[in-house]
Order: structure tokens, then sequence, then C-alpha cells
């Protein structure tokens, strides 16, 4: 990274300059700098509709950068220590659809975890590829999935050397990650793309005490949700390309599917953003690593709950550990997750990031102060004081291999039917059928339904976890494939 | 010369004060402090710019925020003074002989130290051989103590700003938790007359009225306060305000006071009908 160049904000400056021009718009968009529109303009502020403005000369155009978005993906590029970078402008889900887009074709195989994120199985229903899934391993006690295991990943693509691409998710929205290195070794040794969904690691890029990030670990894309913990606005986030990758190519995916009106609020809050990480990242996330090291062990001192951190690394499905990340065990004072979600946002006007059965995750960020963290430990313990409740018995989850009959587009663009629950074994899943805890698909679309699955289904409900995907939302049953429909 | 001293107490009102000379300005990691003297008002000190207290009206807050629940609860021997760097509680706090331990938590180091120089008339409270004082946050302060209490008393003013932290569900729990089975807190209310304040003054009684079975607001007039006009809530587990008063009792000790008095300590709780509407309907609130 180059500090010096780092300083300059081209979108930014571009737009500073554009709006001490006074040019008269004969363009879109219609509010006319907000004068046609002035309800939005008291909302939002002058200053921000000020700059809603369209692509032109001065501001160059997203789908075809050649002066200041080059420049700003160039510095982007950068500061994330990768050969390019896109601006994108769909949220991570767009850069996690354009890395798959890029790597596969219909017909081709992709390795990756069971717990992907939906962006990239619709990124498979749109392109046609077939999913290989691998097992993340669950951890027991907090009801979370884990990282990619080596061997696993080893072993997936020695059975499937057709594979064009592997994907991983790291970090998980828990914080878990996986040996990133050795796994895109590996990818590379057999010709495969290595692709990141780094939605919760850009914080990963800037500092040392971190754990590896993608560009570092050399795989070939990454995706970057600069919303999240890069502090810009929602929906702005990266694709990173490696040194292999062709980026005329990418760029034409990303151009399929992309607006041709990119807004500017979200870019300059990228450029601003970028030109913030690569100035004083260090120091920022420094401070947000102390702040939840803070919390976890305050959280840790009320008795009840448990904060974890780095001692669940073990080498394999936890490799590694983001400590900015907190998320709180809370079923051992009897409540679930989502029960003290609840309670601290009705109750304690705090808003967590998400609950599940087991865990709350608090998002800490570069916007945090330890004031706020002060209120999240105190209503923490005032909710065990006035909550706890004994606990309950535990969920085991088991992972049950999938059988892919089709791929995921054939599923989901074939004739389907209902079929009771009871009745669907043999069957091929139309829909996607998710459990949580642990948060891992059950049944993708295109799955063959089996006994094993049904009788999981039933033992999660009674459970009490949260099923969700289907249509029916007591999975009472299922939309499944006719037969010779595809 | 004029020089005014303003105040937004909402964006189409505000109070000005005249001032003579600004004596300190200053920031911390919490707060900007500036002390004024003025003809009016005396010195006053403000915080992010708004008036904290002034040396002509800070009797009353202190008066009423001291005096009212040590007139109840019988036998007070350990109080714990939430914010109150200033001293001007823990000065009424010391005319209690029966009063063992009074702990003082304010965060703001500089807040003190500022109180200490231009404020010495307040700040001698802290010089109370009984008085401690704690420089950390409150709510952490008190999440680690249980059963410890008799009074807490929270002189926080701002729901806002660096002390929001004081005006929640969690530290009102957490004051529960600290006081004894008898104990009581009261707390600063703010103001219920202009329409933004009456949103926080509401949001406090929801959460206050759910964390203690005895909940009562009262009031006082405090010229630099919006509207001159403040309420304090009294939040307690077993006794009630003006059931278990003791007027007699506080008489015979001879304190000398400027606003309080055992009179003022009944009408106190008598409200303005549009205050005891607004309370009700919080309290009615499911």
């Amino acid at each position: 990274m180059n500090p010096e160049r780092q300083k300059k904000a081209p979108i930014y400056d571009a737009l500073e300059r554009f709006r001490k021009l006074h040019v008269v718009p004969f363009d879109v968009p219609g509010h006319k700098r907000g004068r046609g529109n002035p309800e939005l303009v008291r909302f939002l502020g002058q200053q921000c509709v000020g700059i809603d403005v369209n692509s032109m000369k001065p501001l160059d155009n997203l789908c075809h950068p050649v002066s200041i978005i080059k420049e700003a993906e160039e510095l982007a590029a950068d500061a994330f220590g990768a050969a390019h970078s896109f601006l994108m402008v769909g949220g991570t889900t767009s850069a996690v659809q354009a890395m798959v887009l890029s790597a596969c074709k219909a017909g081709d195989k992709i390795i990756l975890p069971r717990n992907v994120h939906k962006s990239a199985i619709n990124a498979l229903v749109l392109c046609g590829a077939t999913p290989v899934y691998i097992d993340p391993k669950v951890d027991v006690e907090l009801g979370i999935p884990l990282g990619m295991e080596v061997q696993d990943v080893k072993k997936a693509m020695e059975d499937n050397p057709d594979a064009k691409a592997v994907l991983v998710n790291n970090p998980t929205y828990y914080g878990i990650c996986s040996d990133l290195r050795t796994i895109v070794k590996l990818a590379h040794e057999h010709n495969m793309l290595a692709l990141v969904d780094e939605a919760h690691g850009t914080h990963f890029y800037f500092s040392e005490e971190l754990p590896c990030s993608a560009m570092e670990a050399g795989a070939d894309m990454a995706s970057v949700s600069m919303h999240k913990s890069g502090g810009s606005l929602t929906q702005s986030s990266l694709l990173l390309l490696g040194p292999e990758m062709n980026p005329g190519y990418v760029g034409q995916i990303i151009n399929l599917t992309q607006t041709t009106s990119a807004s500017y609020l979200l870019m300059s809050s990228l450029d601003l953003s970028r030109r913030n990480l690569a100035l004083r990242g260090k120091e920022s996330f420094e401070k947000v690593a102390r702040m939840a090291q803070y919390a976890r062990d305050e959280i840790n001192e009320i008795g009840g709950y448990y904060a974890y951190g780095k001692e669940l690394i073990n080498g394999g499905s936890v490799y590694d550990f983001d400590v900015t990340k907190l998320a709180v065990l809370t079923n051992k004072i009897g409540l679930a997750g989502i029960e003290v979600y609840d309670l601290l946002r009705d109750e304690y006007d705090i808003q967590m990031e998400f609950g599940d059965i087991s865990n709350i995750l608090a998002y800490i960020s570069i916007g945090d102060s330890l004031l706020d963290i002060e209120r999240l430990v105190g209503a923490l313990s005032d909710i065990r004081r006035l909550y706890a409740k004994p606990k309950k018995d535990l969920f085991t989850a088991e992972y049950i291999s999938p059988v892919v009959a089709t791929t995921p587009q054939q599923a989901f663009y074939a004739e389907k039917t209902r079929v009771p629950i009871n009745e669907c074994a043999g069957h091929i899943c139309g829909e996607s059928v998710m459990c949580y805890p642990p948060g891992i698909p059950i049944l993708a679309p295109g799955e063959v339904i089996t006994k094993d699955i049904i009788d999981y289904i039933q033992y999660a409900k009674e459970k009490g976890c949260s099923m969700q995907g289907p249509e029916s939302d007591d999975i009472s049953y299922l939309n499944v494939l006719k037969k010779g429909s595809f | 010369m004029e020089f005014w001293f303003e105040e937004l107490h909402t964006d189409n009102v505000k109070l000005s004060i005249r001032v003579d000379a600004q004596l300190f300005s200053g920031e911390s990691e919490y707060q900007r402090i500036d002390v004024f003297r003025s003809p009016e008002f005396g010195k006053f000190l403000c915080s992010n710019g708004s008036v904290i207290f002034s040396e002509a009206d800070e009797f009353v807050y202190d008066e009423m925020i001291v005096h009212v629940p040590m007139s109840v609860h019988p036998g007070v021997k350990k109080v714990l003074v939430i914010g109150g760097g200033d001293g001007g509680v823990a000065r009424e706090l010391s005319y209690y002989d029966e009063i063992e331990e009074i702990d003082v938590v304010e965060e703001d180091q500089l807040f003190i130290d500022v109180c200490k120089e231009w404020f010495p008339d307040n700040a001698c409270g802290l010089d109370d051989p009984r008085v401690k004082i704690y420089n950390e946050n409150g709510l952490r302060f008190l999440r680690s103590r249980h059963d410890q209490y008799d009074l807490i008393i929270n002189d926080c003013t701002d729901p806002l700003g660096h002390t929001a932290g004081m005006f929640t569900k969690e530290f009102y729990g957490n004051c529960f938790g600290a006081l004894h089975e008898d104990g009581i807190m009261v707390y600063q209310h703010g103001s219920p007359f202009f329409d933004e304040d009456e949103e926080s003054c509401r949001a406090m009684h929801r959460k206050a009225f759910r964390s203690f079975p005895i909940n009562r607001v009262y009031q006082a007039h405090i010229p630099t306060c919006p509207a001159g006009c403040w309420l304090f809530g009294f939040a307690s587990k077993k006794y009630h305000p003006l059931k278990d008063f003791n007027g007699k009792r506080w008489n015979a000790r001879n304190i000398k006071t400027w606003y309080y008095t055992t009179h003022l300590h009944r009408g106190a709780f008598m409200l303005p009908r549009y205050v005891e509407d607004l309370l009700s309907e919080e309290e009615n609130k499911i």
C-alpha cells in the first residue's frame, strides 16, 4: 500500500468540484438536486440530494470506468493488496454473484461449505453450476457452524477434479475462520479458483493482529462488505481480484446484472471509507478489538453468559477467530438468543445484529464507544437478574450429506407439486429448508429428500428449532419436483 | 459591549444569559465544559453548551434531590451518588450525622477539577471524610454492587448525552440490585413541558416505573431548566414518599435550607394535570 497515494479520494474530490460548478441539470435524476422533491431534501439534507447525480463526463461511469472511478478502484486495489478492484453498488450479494458467475458456467462444479450465504446459492440458480457441498463442522455447545477443515476440502477436490472453483466463507458471521492459505494452495494445485466470501472480514486487511485476509492468502477473488465493518453506506461493497484473474471478463459479468445508474452516494462512501481505512484503519480496528475484548471479559464476569473468543481455536474447523466479533451464548440462563435479542430491543432500546436459538451477536465497529458497551453489559446483567430460567435441553445438530440430483437452476425452473412432509422421501426438493440452529441448510433446491432428512426435520421442530425457507410455515408439506419435469 | 450566552431549549425557544466573562473552557473524553460569570446567575457551568447548574439556583435541586428521600428513609447509612462530581449533593448529605459512607461515582475527572476550582461552595461537599470518589463509569460500578446501599442518587442530567446510560432500564435495574431491601433511588427526571423533553421524560418513567414497586414523581422550579420546570423521580422498594414521610423528625434536625421545607415536601408530589396524565399514560402501557 502506498500511504501517500491513499490520501486521495478521487470520487469525493470530483463531486466537491462538481457541486461548485452549479451545472444546470437537463439530465436525470428528475428531482434536479432536490428542487423537485422538497420533502426529500428536508429529510435527507441538501448536501445529500445535491450529489445524487447521474454519470457524466467529469464524474465517470461505473459501467466503464476511465477516470475518477477507475482511479478510485485502483486505490481500493492498492489499499486491499489486490491486483484489481471493482466498486459494487448492489450489495455484497452482487459481489458474491459476480465471483460465482465469473468462475462457473452451466454444468460446471463448484465446491462450497454447506452454510454458504443464500447469495451464492442464488448465483447457482443464475448460472446453472452444480454445487459440491462440504460439511462445516458444528460446535455442539454453541450450536454454530464452524469453518471447513482442510482434509474435507482436499477430499472434495480429489473426488471432483473437474470442479472449477472452491468458495470459502471467511470469517463466518460468528468470526470463525478456516485455514485460508492452505485451502487456496490446494485449489491452485487442483487448477481451481479460490473465491472468498469475506463479507464479514473487511477489517482483516488493516491489522496484523487479525486473521489472514483473502488477498494475503493468495485468493483469486474476494467479496468485501465495506458497509459492514468498513464504514461505507449500506449496499456498497467491493470485489477484489488476484493477479491471475482477467478484470475485463469479470467486468463484463458484473455488467450483466449491475445498474447503469450507479449511485454516487454509494460510490463516494466507498471512496471515503477506503481512504479512512487506509489512513486510520489500523488504529481503529485495534480499538474495536480492545472494546470487544473488554465486553467479552465483562460479560463473562456477569455469570451465566459465555462470550467466546480465541479459546475456540482448534487448528481445524476453527483455524482462527476474529476477535472483533462479539457473540454471546445465552442458553445457560435458560433464554434463547432470540429471546435475549428481543428483550434487548424492546426493554432496553439496544439493537443487536441478530439472535439465534443459543446466541446473540453484537456488531462492534469503528462507530462504537465504551459507553455503549457499558449499556450492553449492564442490560445483559439486568436481563439475567430479571428473566433467567432453568436451562433447557440441548438440541444436537447432525450433518446429513446432501444428495444433489439436479442443479439448483433446473430445480428452480422445474414444475413442482405439493407433497405432505411424511410422503416426501424419494422426491427431489424444489425449495430450501434451513434449520436454526445451527443455520445450515437441510435441503437446497435439487436435492433428494430422504427418510433420514424427514426424521431430522421432525426432531428439530420438536426441539423448537426455527425452520425457514419453505412456503409452508410449519413444514407440513414441501414443494417437490414433478417427475420427468427436468 | 454585550456578551450573551445562549442555549436552545427547543429549536424555537432559547434561554439567554448575559455574561461578564468566560472563566474556563476545556474538553474531556466525555464533554466540553465551559464556565461563565454572569450578573444574574453568578457563575454557571455548561456541558456541551447546556447549563448544568448556576450558583444562583443549584440549591434548588441539590436540596430537593437529597432532603426528600432523607426525610422518608428512617436510617440511611450508606449512599451512592452517580454523577455529582460538583459536590453539591454530597454537601447536602454531609448535614446528616447518621450517614457513614458517601460513594460518589463521577466518570469525568475534568468535571471534578473544574468544579473544585470554580465552585468551591459546592465542591466542599467532596471534602467530607465520609466521601469516597470513584472515577469510573456508573453502570460498570453498579454491576458489581449488590445489596449495599440505603440510598442511590442519580445526579446525571442529560438523557441523550454521555450520561445516556444512566437513564435506561438496565441502570434502574442495576440500582435496584445495589440497594438494600428497603432502599430508595432518586433521579433527575427532566422537564415535562416542551415536546422534545416530554418524550424522554415519558421514557424515563416507563422504565423506572416498572423497575421498582413504589414510584412517584415530584417537581421543583429551577430557573435555568427548560421552561423553568424540573421533575425528579422517587423509586423505592419499601418506603412511600408521603405515607412514610416524617416531617417532624426532619425539622428536629435543624438543617438550614433555602428551598426545601416539610410543607413543600408534600406539595412537590402534587403535579399539574398534564404531568399526571402523561405519567399515568406510561404506567398503563403494556
